[in-house]
């Protein structure tokens, strides 16, 4: 008849009560793993957004701007690229490849890139997984169009539908490229990234439905049909933004100073880490938003532990007094509160640990593919510390009851006062 | 005057205390029971029964004066000190509720020894001491293992406590009314097998009860009064 084997017995007599309490326990846990991991995981895979890329390059306005309009496709591009200076670019001894990005133009909210099929190629998101295709290819004809799996999910679209592209970002009075449909010739498969979101089409597919249109507005009496649109000269005249992969990513300060040099345009060249850095930090007030509702959370289901305690508390008072006379001292007493409350948060945060990883083994691909998240299912060390901090504040907690019993214990002596 | 032996096995002398939130004052100039004597205690409600007790057990500090227990003063020792002078050395029955409804009925009685090595090693191999404790209280094996403990009857509880406090062979057993639950024919049945017990083992006994009937089993009795302290030879 140890302390240990006492405690375990009585929990087991007040189990109701007790799974009640470690139920609580277990999941403001997996509420507290859970929002920590969602938001390293967030951050993880916004910091991951565009990650084999050395260089953004775009006309000159703001590091955090530029990755808004060319990554996340948030708001417009302030000026374009000459096609001279993007030419200009890819001649450069250090770069060895770039991806051309060319927008303005949408589908059913869904935002128009125009580029080559080296951003199949090149792209790179996450740990520098490529762009995977769920089915389908990239685009072979001039009016195949590739889409991100989002846009498939939410339009229902497939291989082989047939889209209409939309002049400009969207608005009542959009002007529909209709004379010109796209044929969607593949499907990328999830990526948690912008990619999602995004239809690519060739950038001779986005200057074959302008032919007729100048400064953004159609030409009156200009109809050239899409067969007549492909016999022109599609050469580009502009992009928006541009991918840069260097040869040696050593040069990439070398290179972005060039650029932001460069004599006959004006152009600003961005880090895409050092952007995204500062991109996140502007969301740092909605991470930290989310920590203090996690620790609400758990000091919401540590109060609900104590109340449970404290209100078994007056149920044991015989308890108490027994073992009280049978030798164990009011330091015993004291342990044995504690001793509980600190089993009582173990079991919880084991279950909310387990829960945490069964929701995430089950939930990881609809996270993707839903609300682009990818969750890892491996714990960080940062969660450690969690853990450790709430079974600290659970053996804390267990000091109050504790502290009652003993100080009851002391003024009443063996006698039992209800 | 000490009637039984040389040996004193409690002393109280001097003896003040009082609760910080009544006005009783519990007043003992000269308290004592000799090794193996059995001592009846009475007194109205409030006369300080279960003080002394506490004082005895070593739970509650005396104001003034020393509890002296088989040559202990328990005011030189620490509380822990106490704590583990009492495991060793009493046995105590309460008026009801003695059981951790959790535990059966053996491992309630194994309680009595749980916190004490001395008692444990004197009850030689104490699941067997327990039993045959139970079995002596007329708890036979069959009631034992069919029953859960909150089953038992209040008779039944309160010889499994008497078997708790008896484990190990104390010096002195502490009963504080523990047959004011029990009809009178379970009350004597449960003093005789106690105190049977307590033969066995030349145990001291003090028991207070509000029965004065009971008073007739014991070697002794003594009512507390408001008065510092009155004797009665029964």
């Amino acid at each position: 008849m140890n302390v240990f084997s006492i405690t375990l017995k009585s929990l087991r007599q007040r189990r109701t009560g007790v799974a009640l309490t470690v139920i609580t326990i277990a999941l403001s846990v997996f509420l507290l793993l859970g929002v920590e991991r969602i938001r390293t995981d967030a951050r993880q895979s916004f910091a991951s957004t565009v990650s084999g890329t050395d260089l953004l390059v775009g006309a000159r306005s703001g590091p955090v701007n530029l990755l808004l309009y060319a990554v996340f496709h948030v708001g417009e591009a302030t000026n374009n690229i000459t096609w001279k200076t993007y030419q200009d670019i890819r001649a450069m001894p250090e770069v060895a490849w770039t991806v051309p990005l060319s927008l303005g133009d949408s589908h059913r909210g869904f935002r128009v890139t125009g580029t080559t099929s080296d951003f199949f190629l090149h792209y790179r998101y996450g740990a520098r997984k490529p762009l995977a295709f769920a089915a389908g290819h990239a685009f072979s004809d001039l009016y195949d169009a590739v889409i991100g799996a989002e846009v498939a999910r939410r339009l229902h679209y497939g291989v082989g539908d047939t889209i209409v592209l939309a002049h400009g970002l969207g608005g009542p009075a959009t002007a529909l490229h209709s004379d010109k449909p796209f044929r969607i010739s593949g499907v990328l498969a999830p990526t948690g990234t912008p990619v999602d979101a995004t239809i690519a089409v060739s950038l001779e597919a986005i200057e074959a439905i302008h032919v007729d249109w100048r400064s953004g507005v159609r030409l009156p009496g200009m109809t050239s049909s899409a067969d007549q649109a492909r016999h022109r000269d599609l050469t580009p005249k502009a992009i928006t933004a541009c991918l840069v992969g260097l040869r040696s990513r050593l040069s990439a300060f070398a290179v972005q100073r060039a650029l932001n040099e460069y004599p006959d345009e004006a152009l600003l060249a961005v880090l895409p880490g050092v952007a995204l850095g500062e991109l996140w930090h502007l969301l740092g007030t909605a991470e930290n938003a989310l920590r203090v509702v996690s620790a609400m959370v758990v000091l919401v289901g540590i109060s609900g532990m104590l109340t449970a305690l404290l209100a078994m508390l007056n149920e044991r008072r015989r308890e108490m007094a027994v073992l009280r006379a049978v030798g164990a001292s009011t330091r015993t007493v004291f342990a044995l509160l504690v001793a509980e409350s600190t089993l009582l948060t173990l079991i919880g945060m084991v279950a909310g640990g387990v829960l945490l990883f069964a929701v995430t083994l089950l939930a990881h691909d609809y996270l993707l593919a839903n609300a682009g998240i990818v969750l890892n299912a491996t714990p960080s060390a940062q969660e450690g510390w969690l853990l450790l901090s709430v079974l600290v504040l659970g053996s804390l907690s267990g000091c109050i009851p504790g502290w009652i019993a003993y100080r009851r214990s002391l003024a009443d002596g063996l006698q039992v006062r209800l | 005057m000490i009637p039984y032996g040389d040996e004193v096995l409690l002393r109280c002398r001097g003896l003040r205390f009082a609760w910080p939130s009544s006005d009783t004052v519990l007043m003992l100039d000269d308290f004592h029971v000799a090794s193996g004597e059995w001592l009846f205690l009475c007194g109205p409600s409030g006369s300080g029964k279960s003080t002394l007790l506490g004082l005895i057990a070593g739970v509650l500090s005396p104001a003034a004066g020393e509890v002296n227990v088989l040559g202990t003063p328990l005011s030189s020792l620490s509380a822990s000190a106490r704590d583990r002078f009492r495991a060793d050395h009493l046995g105590y029955i309460f008026q009801q509720f003695n059981l951790l409804p959790f535990l059966d009925p053996v491992e309630n009685v194994l309680l009595g020894c749980a916190w004490s090595p001395a008692r444990t090693a004197r009850a030689g191999d104490a699941r067997i001491e327990a039993s045959r404790l139970l079995g002596a209280l007329g708890l036979d094996r069959r009631t034992l293992s069919r029953r859960k403990t909150s089953e038992l009857s209040v008779g039944q509880q309160q010889r499994v406590a008497a078997a708790r406090a008896l484990i190990g062979g104390p010096e002195l057993i502490v009963a504080d009314e523990p047959t004011s639950a029990l009809d009178a024919a379970a009350r004597d049945s449960f003093l005789q097998l106690l105190l049977g017990e307590c033969t066995r083992h030349g145990t001291g006994v003090v028991f207070v009860s509000h029965d004065m009937s009971l008073a007739r089993h014991f070697d002794r009795a003594l009512a507390l009064g408001n008065l510092p302290s009155h004797q009665l030879v029964a």
